[in-house]
């Protein structure tokens, strides 16, 4: 990041823009895919409730970084990393670090919806169950204030039993979010959660993350800079596995300091 | 740039023509191929209902009926399912979601090479190891010999049908924080619960109708019985005694099993082509 300028010089700052502390920090991460590396040497501090969009063309390694922060990477066979990816000053990769809670903490949206082949209920008591967070009434409040957190509940609340394939695309979506806020989390990574959307059911789900962000700190890779201008506090621009530069979105897309950013926002190429 | 003319008579011509030969062709084959289920059925029908009646199923040999021949091809299948089911699922899980490897590789070659060993061949060698040392034939013998050809079939099925569940799905399940081996037992199994379910109807099926590995292992019967260490019988083994006998009562009694077995087998197969229905439509 700029020393020189970035508080002070970015237009549009309102007072929402206050420092919060960081949340995760990381910092010369390194990707590898067997011996090819597809991330170098990247550095972020990610910041408590806010919203950090991550943008790129297509094989920039944004999703790749965006996995590496819940260690889904892991599920991929002869990948490694390198560097330090701090949460709450706890880094994630020592060997004692159990993903199973990390992952807990940092729950994950993904472009697709994924429901499970169960009823919408289950689908959204599924990760409280298993970590035993709620039985009885309890569970089902929780299923509750999450589908109501996910703006979702009042479309499916006669429908909680029936199968969650039969909601439509960006019904699923939202109850994928909710499915992820009701084990928890203290940060959401969202993995182009709009692309496979239509208009509508992008901008409720833009809503959504803007209300979610009193709550959580989030971390949305997304395609489309409108999105990222949209609803972001901070983006950050990759290009061919390089963090090219990372500032508020109100500068990164309206000031931006390096030539590759301006070309790519303007639509120059990518 | 010269057009490719759109009417070639010639040529139309004579793709239409070769067009219908083949459908005419692959027609023909398809009825050849159901003549001989067809000429099963009608025979297994015409021969099989005139000494269908409540006594086959409730009475012995004695006053023509087949009870301990159906009770124990059930207490045979519940035999082999208490171990062959188990042994077959895990194996399957392991070989999808751990089986990328060597050893993978060899049990699944394994698994393949069982499959087509021939049944009288597992049928000597239960006899081998458990008739012989025991001195006795038995239930759990056949049991055994038809849990291990069980084994195969389901940890194969089980695999491709655990293959098949989106990568995606594990991950969702996943990032909530749930290990990998409950969100295999959670969420994978149950995305790929019809398929799984469609291979075990299927092996069950399959040894729901074996004689040969029974010949020396559960031997046969014909008094009821459902002890496990006691020879039992078996509607296939049945059907071979009566209607290799001289007695035309006996012929008569094997034709109606045959019908009561292939019916057990057509209700488990197309209690697995529903079960698999149910599966397409919960997974995307």
């Amino acid at each position: 990041m700029s020393l020189t300028v970035v508080p002070l010089a970015s237009p549009g700052m309102t007072d929402s823009h206050h420092e919060t502390d960081v949340k995760m920090e990381i910092s010369n991460l390194d990707f590898f895919y067997g011996k090819k590396q597809t991330l170098f040497d990247v550095n972020i501090e990610i910041r408590e409730k806010e919203i950090t969009a991550l943008i790129g063309p297509s094989g920039c390694g944004k999703s790749t970084f965006l996995r590496t922060l819940n260690r889904m990477n892991d599920v991929i066979e002869d990948t490694h990393v390198k560097g330090t990816v701090l949460l709450d000053g706890e880094d994630i990769f020592a060997p004692d670090v159990d993903v199973v809670a990390l992952r807990r903490r940092v729950g994950m949206v993904f472009q697709r919806p994924t429901p499970f082949p169960m009823s919408i209920f289950d689908n959204v008591a599924y990760g409280a169950r298993i970590n035993g967070l709620a039985r009885g009434a309890n569970l089902s409040e929780l299923v509750e204030k999450s589908l109501k957190r996910a703006a979702l509940f009042e479309e499916v609340k006669d429908l909680l039993q029936q199968p969650a394939t039969s909601l439509s695309g960006g019904q699923q979506q939202r109850l994928c979010i909710a499915r992820v806020l009701a084990v928890k989390p203290e940060m959401v990574l969202m993995d182009e959660p709009c692309s496979a959307l239509d208009p509508i059911s992008t901008a409720r789900i833009e809503e959504l993350m803007v209300e979610l962000k009193q709550e959580y700190t989030i971390v949305i890779v997304t395609h489309n800079m409108q999105q990222a201008a949209r609803v972001s506090d901070r983006t950050g621009f990759f290009l061919t596995g390089e963090l090219v530069e990372f500032d508020y979105s109100t500068k990164l897309f309206t000031d931006p300091r390096d030539k590759r950013t301006e070309d790519y926002i303007t639509g120059r190429f990518g | 740039m010269t057009k490719v003319p759109l009417r070639q008579a010639g040529l139309h011509l004579r793709r239409n023509i070769a067009n219908k030969l083949m459908w005419v062709c692959c027609i023909l084959a398809t009825l050849l191929a159901i003549i001989p289920l067809g000429m099963i059925l009608y025979y297994l029908l015409l021969k099989g209902i005139p000494s269908l009646s409540l006594n086959f199923f409730t009475q012995l040999p004695a006053e023509g009926g087949m009870k301990h021949a159906i009770i124990g091809t059930l207490v045979l299948i519940a035999i082999s399912s208490s171990f062959g089911l188990p042994i077959g699922l895990l194996g399957g899980i392991y070989l999808a979601e751990f089986g990328n490897n060597k050893t993978g590789a060899v049990i699944r070659f394994t698994a393949d090479i069982l499959a087509s060993v021939p049944s009288i061949v597992i049928g000597m060698l239960v006899y081998t190891i458990v008739v012989l040392p025991r001195h006795q034939f038995s239930a759990l013998a056949g049991g055994i010999a038809l849990g291990i050809m069980m084994i195969p079939t389901v940890t194969r099925t089980t695999e491709e049908m655990i293959r098949m569940v989106p990568m995606a799905l594990r991950e969702a399940a996943l990032s909530l924080g749930v290990s990998r081996v409950r969100t295999i037992f959670t969420v994978v199994i149950t995305a790929a619960r019809g398929g799984i379910i469609t291979g075990v109807l299927l092996a069950i099926a399959r040894i729901a109708g074996e004689t040969a590995p029974l010949l020396f292992t559960a031997f046969g019967s014909r008094y009821l019985s459902t002890y496990i260490n006691k020879p039992i019988a078996s509607l296939p083994k049945q059907i071979y005694d009566y209607a290799s006998g001289p007695y035309t009562a006996e012929h008569a009694q094997a034709w109606t099993g045959a019908l009561v077995l292939v019916t057990l087998i057509l209700i488990l197969s197309a209690a697995a082509r529903y079960a698999t229905r149910g599966n397409s439509r919960l997974v995307r």
